[in-house]
């Protein structure tokens, strides 16, 4: 279920267009950011060049098996008909074959639903409708990836290997697998066929740790902290400048900022209310104009009233 | 919950916070590591290295989590806080409804019944690639009756060797009985197995486009089978033929059928998804068919076997009709009378 509901708690991300809301079975909005297509792009040029690593790895380790038994047997052995030359020749085959159909399968049924190519660029597949992510739907995403890319890519290198393709064969073929290629470019959940069949889609991890309290209380910041609270009151006018946009930027720069930041912000927050910025002091003031207008929006929310920025009325 | 914390500096904490939604915050924050330690540690597959009381714990601190989550976006503006909420309680959603039946246990389901029913829920769809294969049989045994020059369209190069029209009774027969390739049987079959299954995959995926590719192959295919059958048939071999084809073909072709009636079930839901939306009845016929298509490469593996083995090392007709009419009857028990009491109990 994706909609784009326009609740404030909707997460500002960096690109607002791949935001979407999926809830979760117990009724839950939870917020996703759908994968972009760089992404995407990335994780399957990794999967790729791992697929070839690994066909590439077997195909060594076959003709070692092979000299091994030439070393051991003598040479031409492993060239009789019912030598090792067929059994190794068999488990390349298969093992060619696996790699192509099953290394999607494997990695998608596991635990974080991504390949190798898709942990790297921090991305997972996940049910479009917030239910299960269930074995059909990692098989039939990944049935389809074989018309998408395998078979056009096979096409155009034995048909260039052979030289039997014509031009138009080859300019059919290239066509083939642009439009597969960029079918996620044109819808804007960015589904190719196999999620649009499987009823998939794939979208970013997030991992963000328990940031520290922002604005540390009088107490437990000790006596400095604590003159703080005493040296600044902030009247109701004080704190009606500004709505919860601004709060955020302040709490971001409490959090990360540099003190020619504070400074700044200090200096700026000073001109707006009207008072005289100190030297100094700049983190203890941020902080108790911090809590202070947070504690008003907050006691705003509570009854149902929220500020949106400095533009919208006060509450 | 019970870890509103005990610890006395966190309650000096709770206490000496300015903001009710500080102090909500610092009340559940055990919980909330607590569960992210969970996460983290099944998130490296680690799960089975839980403590009991962890993965009894996981679906109540998942569901506080959320509903803390609720709670701080109606009450908190600490963003950091409420992005940190966001994100584990999506990372504890994907492990609470995550894919949880192992894979053994998906494939007990799959074998006991799941694959059975999908079969059958795709019956039309089997009709109309039925009828399809027919007529691209005989489309191609006309075609070639007509014409003999049909043949060298159809047939590509590398079976058109010895099987041309015209070809002697004496070489005919001897591709049917022949010992050409016993020497690499299982390369062989191996070969036959991975080509067989791109071209069964190909047939389903390709119903994507509503269905008509997967039809135009499934013609295609059929039309070579047409074409060779005239060529023996003007030979007098017709029941050699057929009996050649069925050690494994039975098997080969019903995985076909299979696979195609799969990619033409996909493209009827998108041409026509009745009272659902397009994209859910895609995604609905997508997963049914994805079941048929595993079942499809498990067909095909028998078949390659069948074909690499069984097929060059029989050499009676009598045996080969045999084991193919075994082979059939056992894929259409198994689909359609298996597990079909079970299903109806369910329902």
């Amino acid at each position: 279920m994706s909609t784009t509901a326009t609740d404030p708690w909707i997460r500002r991300s960096t690109n607002p267009k791949l935001d979407r809301v999926m809830v979760s079975p117990e009724g839950v909005p939870l917020n996703v950011t759908v994968a972009t297509a760089g992404a995407r792009a990335g994780a399957l040029t990794l999967d790729i060049l791992i697929i070839l690593g690994l066909i590439l790895g077997v195909t060594l380790l076959g003709l070692l098996v092979l000299w091994g038994f030439e070393a051991a047997f003598g040479a031409g052995v492993s060239l009789e008909t019912s030598g090792p030359l067929n059994v190794v020749f068999v488990l390349w085959i298969i093992a060619v074959f696996l790699f192509r159909n099953a290394y999607f399968l494997y990695f998608e049924l596991g635990e974080r639903a991504a390949t190798w190519g898709k942990r790297a660029v921090g991305i997972r597949v996940a049910a479009r409708d917030g239910g299960r992510l269930t074995a059909e739907a990692v098989i039939a995403r990944n049935i389809i990836r074989d018309i998408e890319l395998f078979l056009p890519l096979v096409f155009i290198t034995s048909g260039e290997a052979e030289g039997t393709m014509s031009d138009f064969t080859a300019w059919a073929g290239f066509l083939w697998v642009l439009m597969f290629l960029l079918f996620p470019l044109f819808n804007k959940d960015r589904l190719r066929c196999g999620d649009l069949i499987a009823g998939t889609w794939v979208i970013q991890n997030v991992k963000r740790n328990l940031a520290g309290v922002v604005a540390p209380s009088a107490d437990a910041n000790g006596a400095a902290a604590g003159q703080a609270a005493v040296r600044y009151e902030f009247s109701d006018a004080d704190l009606s400048v500004y709505g919860e946009f601004e709060l955020q930027t302040l709490e971001s720069v409490l959090r990360t900022g540099t003190d020619e930041a504070l400074e700044t912000v200090t200096k700026s927050i000073c001109a707006k209310i009207g008072w005289e910025p100190g030297t100094g002091d700049e983190r203890i003031f941020l902080e108790a104009y911090y809590t202070a207008l947070r504690a008003k929006l907050e006691s705003g929310m509570r009854f149902g009233k929220r500020r949106k920025d400095k533009y919208s009325a006060d509450i | 919950m019970a870890s509103v914390a005990t610890d006395p500096d966190v309650q000096q904490a709770i206490e000496s916070a300015a903001l009710k939604s500080d102090r909500f915050r610092l009340e559940r924050e055990a919980d909330w590591i607590r569960l992210e330690e969970i996460v983290t540690k099944m998130e490296k597959g680690k799960t089975r290295r839980l403590s009991d009381e962890d993965v009894l714990a996981l679906p109540t601190l998942y569901r506080t989590l959320l509903s803390s989550l609720s709670i701080a976006r109606e009450s908190s503006l600490d963003a950091g806080l409420i992005d940190y909420l966001e994100g584990l309680a999506l990372r504890s959603y994907f492990m609470v409804y995550g894919t949880q039946t192992s894979f053994g246990r998906w494939l007990k389901g799959f074998f006991g019944g799941g694959w059975s029913q999908a079969i059958r829920e795709i019956k039309l769809d089997i009709w109309i690639a039925l009828f399809v294969m027919i007529a691209g049989t005989l489309i191609g045994y006309a075609l070639v009756a007509g014409d003999s020059d049909w043949y060298y369209a159809l047939v590509p190069g590398n079976f058109a060797e010895v099987r041309v029209p015209g070809a002697s009774e004496e070489a005919l027969r001897g591709t049917l009985f022949g010992a050409e390739k016993q020497d690499g049987l299982g390369v062989f079959a191996a070969y036959l197995f991975s080509n067989n299954a791109q071209v069964a995959i190909l047939a389903f995926a390709l119903g994507f486009a509503f269905g008509i590719p997967s039809i135009l192959l499934l013609i295609h295919n059929m039309a070579l089978l047409g074409a060779m059958l005239w060529v023996f048939a003007q030979r007098g071999l017709t029941l050699e033929f057929v009996g050649w084809l069925s050690i494994h073909g039975t098997t080969e072709l019903f995985a076909i059928l299979l696979a195609g009636a799969a990619g033409i079930h996909v493209g009827r839901s998108i041409a026509f998804p009745g009272p659902k939306s397009h994209l859910t009845a895609a995604s609905d016929a997508g997963k049914r068919a994805a079941l048929v298509m595993a079942g499809v490469v498990i067909m095909l593996i028998c078949a390659g076997l069948l074909e690499g083995f069984a097929r060059q090392l029989i050499n009676s007709t009598a045996l080969r009709y045999a084991v193919g009419g075994a082979m059939l009857t056992f894929w259409l028990v198994y689909f359609f009378v298996f597990g079909r009491n079970r299903a109806e109990n369910r329902l």
